[in-house]
């Protein structure tokens, strides 16, 4: 067998169960007795509850209990309201619907049919009230409110806490940053510009829809089975809601079928929960297509940014104003609006700032963290007007780029010393990859004629990006050496695709010596792995990853001391190499120095690891991130000058990723973050009519397919160690998706010269801009 | 109204009492136990329910079990003997042809069919095929690989056998 290393490619630990159809994803789990949840939703995007019975359904046979709010507010053993950062959400609609497909009701039953069935039979009165159906709607003068009042928690995230909503506005968060002087700036710049970009709603789209399993003994002792990327926050919010202590929450979560940010905060547990209680028994409810688009999605964005800049290329001052529709709750809404206006800059030194993003508060379904959090919605912006203003200035746009991008210790826009930064190799790896000409500019602008026809034009576009992760948070992990050498890891990581049992199995491995078949990373299980804050924000490997690391060597030091004492060997001469105990007269296996201690065959060594992250970091400087992501991406385009019609020829991304540790994870992870920004670049788009979102199925929402894909997309992982990280690692898993639409764009732009602002860029919008230039 | 049909699922012959409405992937899932195909989308788009009927694929979401009577349907976990992974199995593995695994039963058994129609495909072919699934980790690239791996070895036609 094999030692486990790092920088090598292992098969993926979670891969036969996978590719055999064994592996259990919730929906193919049950449990004994288990009864089957529906939920009844608004048709409305905002009305007022006039009444509600559900007493006709209650009478249906088969059906076992309905859920109305009733149930909720005036039960002693409910806290109606939550939401991880306003306690904005209830389990079910108490006095208003606020969106289309606000769950209203819910039905427990024998099947999922008569449940279903059992809906139908809930008497609900609306009065139907002015709907916000946009940004613009929100922010006008006497607005309708979609809240009147906002509960703040007593205790919430650490750095959220300076962000209030605004009483009387929809204003959820106002989130602001200044640097230097804005107007001294601006006097200072020899151009200006100013553009508005926007981009819709999306939404994540995992093949898995959400889903839980939820029982409540007579006790009160909560267990659900759950499709979360955060146990332990699910954990905590159950157990505020249902008034138990957390030890009384039991979380578990099988392999997801994909999260991308869309399975992070309570979503259908608290309900499931509920249902739970009411019926006695252990109920299950797995959301349809539709429901997972009424449930969350990603903030569609209005992004206004002026940015001076001297004749020279150098970006002097930039205001910018962002409003994220953050929809009918809060969600994460705040923290995504506080990190698109800290990379409302780019990876870019400018002195002069003046940012404000705000989370608003409209009647469509809450927006919340998708894969990128609040860049791939900055960085459109940004990276669209870099191009802008090298056009204008005649500058090669990969040239301004690293004139004006972040080098190893710059000051982020916090004033905070950057390290590690590999923004320049990437930038540079990837016009490598796509062919640029640096000499582009000077020489006139020539494009190659055709392809195949006359009405074919290429281009190649280039954009970077830099992004925070999650701080200050918490990872604790617990190793176990067994009796025979092998060993058994405990996180609350949760493998949603990522790879992260292979890698953390890699890392304990290679600190042990042992070989990755003797290693089990167990599944997550809140009564049974240490905490974890969350698998999100790009921060399992790097955070995790090092509390592995640090049980192992918990471990090695513990089998040391255990030799030490049992062989009578200073510790200081004995050393461990490739799974072995070196003493110097003998070598020894684990095996040996257990049964040593122990006295036979059994017994168990516990390693203990825990990474905390602070706001300041080792060297007393600020920190609001605990390492830090930069990437760049290159596309050539062809674009149909009759018609429009976009192709992509050719993809790059380069992500400097600290160490890869697993390469061939790595890469999937690079690859399939780029083809997830290809379909928000090219087509995913949800749309609203009135209110209505009509295309809530994967007909009329289109995710990119195999016949969307380049002929090449090349993942290149640029590797610039982090001084925390494990083996130099960083976070890998957003960073590639960023840059993509704004290097498609301005791939557009170099082919056929029009600048298409607002996303996706679709053929029409490419053919009007053509019609519109002519 | 219930009705029974017969047919051979995974080699074997099976027989099951139906409503004329259940899918056959509600059978498969909830009769059979056999869960490796998942729904998706539910309305014949995402190919994550992909099985086998008489070796063509089929979105068994939108298929009635009635229409399968006398049928042969395989599904992800008639692939594998005990031990013996299928060749599609062990390059979707070596080229890291998927993360989540949701799709993967179904990106499996689609290239499975179109390696007994085509034992050689072209990629552009391989693209063609597999167009009707949706791999949202976006392992897409690796996916290709995989399968051209299997072809160009005639690794298909042996793993058939």
């Amino acid at each position: 067998m094999e030692p486990a290393d790092i920088g090598k490619t292992f098969r993926r630990l979670d891969y036969e169960t996978k590719v055999t159809g064994r592996a259990q994803y919730l929906a193919d789990m049950s449990v004994p007795g288990m009864l089957h949840g529906k939920i009844l939703r608004s048709s409305y995007p905002h009305a007022r509850i006039a009444r509600i019975d559900g007493s006709k359904a209650e009478k249906f046979p088969g059906v076992v209990a309905v859920l109305t709010r009733e149930d909720i507010l005036h039960e002693q053993g409910i806290e109606p309201f939550y939401g991880p950062v306003f306690k904005d959400q209830t389990i079910v609609a108490t006095e208003k619907v606020r969106h289309v497909g606000d769950p209203v009701a819910a039905v427990a039953a024998l099947t999922a049919d008569i449940a279903e069935a059992a809906l139908k039979l809930i008497d609900v009165d609306y009065e139907e009230l002015p709907a916000v159906l946009n940004v613009g709607d929100a922010l006008k003068t006497n607005p309708t409110l979609v809240h009147e009042t906002v509960r703040i928690p007593e205790s919430g995230f650490a750095d959220l806490t300076e962000l209030k909503p605004i009483d009387g506005t929809n204003i959820c968060t106002h989130f602001r940053l200044k640097r230097g002087d804005i107007d001294k700036g601006f006097a200072q710049a020899d151009h200006i510009f100013e553009d508005i970009f926007t981009l819709p709603a999306t939404q994540h789209s995992f093949l898995e829809t959400h889903a839980c399993i939820a029982s409540v003994e007579p006790g009160g002792r909560i267990t659900v089975w759950a499709t979360t990327q955060n146990p332990f926050v699910v954990r905590t919010q159950l157990a505020n809601i249902f008034k138990v202590p957390v030890s009384k929450v039991r979380v578990v979560v099988p392999y997801l079928g994909g999260g991308y940010g869309g399975k992070v905060y309570p979503k259908v547990e608290p309900i499931t929960v509920a249902l739970a209680r009411k019926a006695g028994g252990p109920v299950r409810v797995v959301l349809s297509r539709e429901e997972v688009f009424y449930t969350i999605t990603k903030h569609a964005a209005v992004i206004r940014m002026k940015t001076g800049v001297k004749k020279d290329g150098t970006l002097i001052a930039r205001e910018c104003e962002i409003h994220l529709d953050t929809g009918a709750y809060a969600e994460i809404g705040p923290r995504v609006a506080k990190k698109s206006g800290y990379t409302a800059a780019g990876p870019y030194k400018i002195p002069n700032l003046k940012i404000d993003s705000y989370s608003i508060y409209t009647n469509k379904p809450p927006a919340g963290a998708f894969r990128g959090f609040g860049v791939s919605q900055s960085a459109w912006a940004v990276e669209s007007q870099m191009d802008i203003i090298a056009a204008a200035l005649n500058r090669d746009p990969v040239e301004l780029r690293k004139q004006n991008g972040y080098d190893e210790g710059d000051k982020f826009v916090t004033e905070e010393t950057l390290r590690a930064v590999g923004l320049k190799e990437c930038i540079d790896q990837v016009a490598k990859s796509i062919g640029w000409d640096t000499d582009r500019i000077k020489a006139p602008k020539l494009k190659e004629p055709a392809v195949s026809a006359d009405r074919l034009r290429r281009g190649k576009g280039i954009a970077c990006m830099i992004k925070a992760t999650i701080t200050p948070s918490i990872s604790c992990a617990v190793v176990k050496l067994n009796e025979d050498a092998s060993l058994s890891i405990y996180t609350g990581t949760v493998e949603m695709g990522q790879g992260s049992e292979t890698v953390l199995a890699q890392i304990a491995g290679k600190e042990l010596g042992i070989p990755l078949q003797k290693i089990q990373v167990l599944g997550v299980d809140t009564d049974v792995v240490p905490y974890d804050l969350t698998t999100s924000s790009s921060r399992s490997t790097f955070h995790m990853g090092k509390a592995v690391q640090l049980a192992a060597q918990d471990i090695l030091r513990q089998l040391k001391q255990t030799a030490a004492k049992e062989y009578n060997v200073p510790e200081e001469k004995i050393s461990v190499a490739e799974g072995k105990i070196r003493l110097p007269e003998a070598q020894l296996d684990y095996a040996q120095v257990m049964f040593k201690r122990f006295g036979m065959q059994g017994g168990t060594l516990v390693g203990e690891g825990q990474v905390k992250t602070s706001t300041q970091d080792e060297f007393g400087d600020k920190s609001t991130s605990a390492f830090w992501f930069l990437a760049a991406g290159a596309a050539e385009v062809e674009v149909d000058v009759d018609t429009g019609k976009l192709k992509l020829v050719k993809y790059a991304s380069a992500v400097d990723v600290g160490k890869a540790l697993n390469p061939l994870g790595c890469r999937q992870q690079l690859n399939g973050a780029a083809i997830t920004g290809m379909g928000q670049a090219l087509f995913e788009e949800i749309a609203y009519d009135n209110g209505q979102l009509i295309n809530p199925n994967l007909i009329d929402y289109v995710l990119p397919s195999l016949g969307d894909m380049p002929a090449m997309i090349e993942s290149i992982a640029v590797e610039v160690p982090d001084r925390n990280g494990p083996y130099g690692a960083k976070g890998i898993g957003e960073s590639a998706l960023i840059p993509v639409a704004p290097a498609i764009a301005n791939a557009i732009y170099d082919a056929v010269g029009v600048r298409i602002k607002d996303l996706p860029l679709k053929a029409e919008k490419i053919y009007l801009a053509l019609a519109d230039k002519k | 109204m219930k009705k029974t049909i017969a047919l051979k699922v995974n080699g074997s012959a099976r027989s099951a009492e139906v409503e004329p409405r259940t899918t056959l992937l509600e059978m498969v899932r909830e009769q059979f136990g056999l869960t490796g195909a998942k729904l998706g989308c539910d309305l014949q788009v995402c190919g994550a329910c992909t099985l086998l009927v008489d070796g063509k694929p089929v979105s068994a979401c939108s298929v009635l079990a009635v229409d399968v009577d006398g049928a042969a349907v395989e599904t992800i976990e008639g692939l594998s003997a005990k031990d013996r992974l299928h060749p599609l199995q062990e390059a979707f593995m070596q080229f890291g042809a998927l993360q989540c695994g949701y799709c993967t039963s179904g990106f499996i058994l689609t290239a499975k069919a179109l390696l007994a129609e085509c034992p050689r495909p072209t990629e552009q072919q391989i693209r063609d095929y597999l167009a009707g699934n949706f791999c949202r980790c976006g392992c897409y690239q690796e996916i290709v690989q995989a399968i051209k791996d299997v072809s160009d070895q005639g690794k298909a036609v042996r793993g058939n056998s």
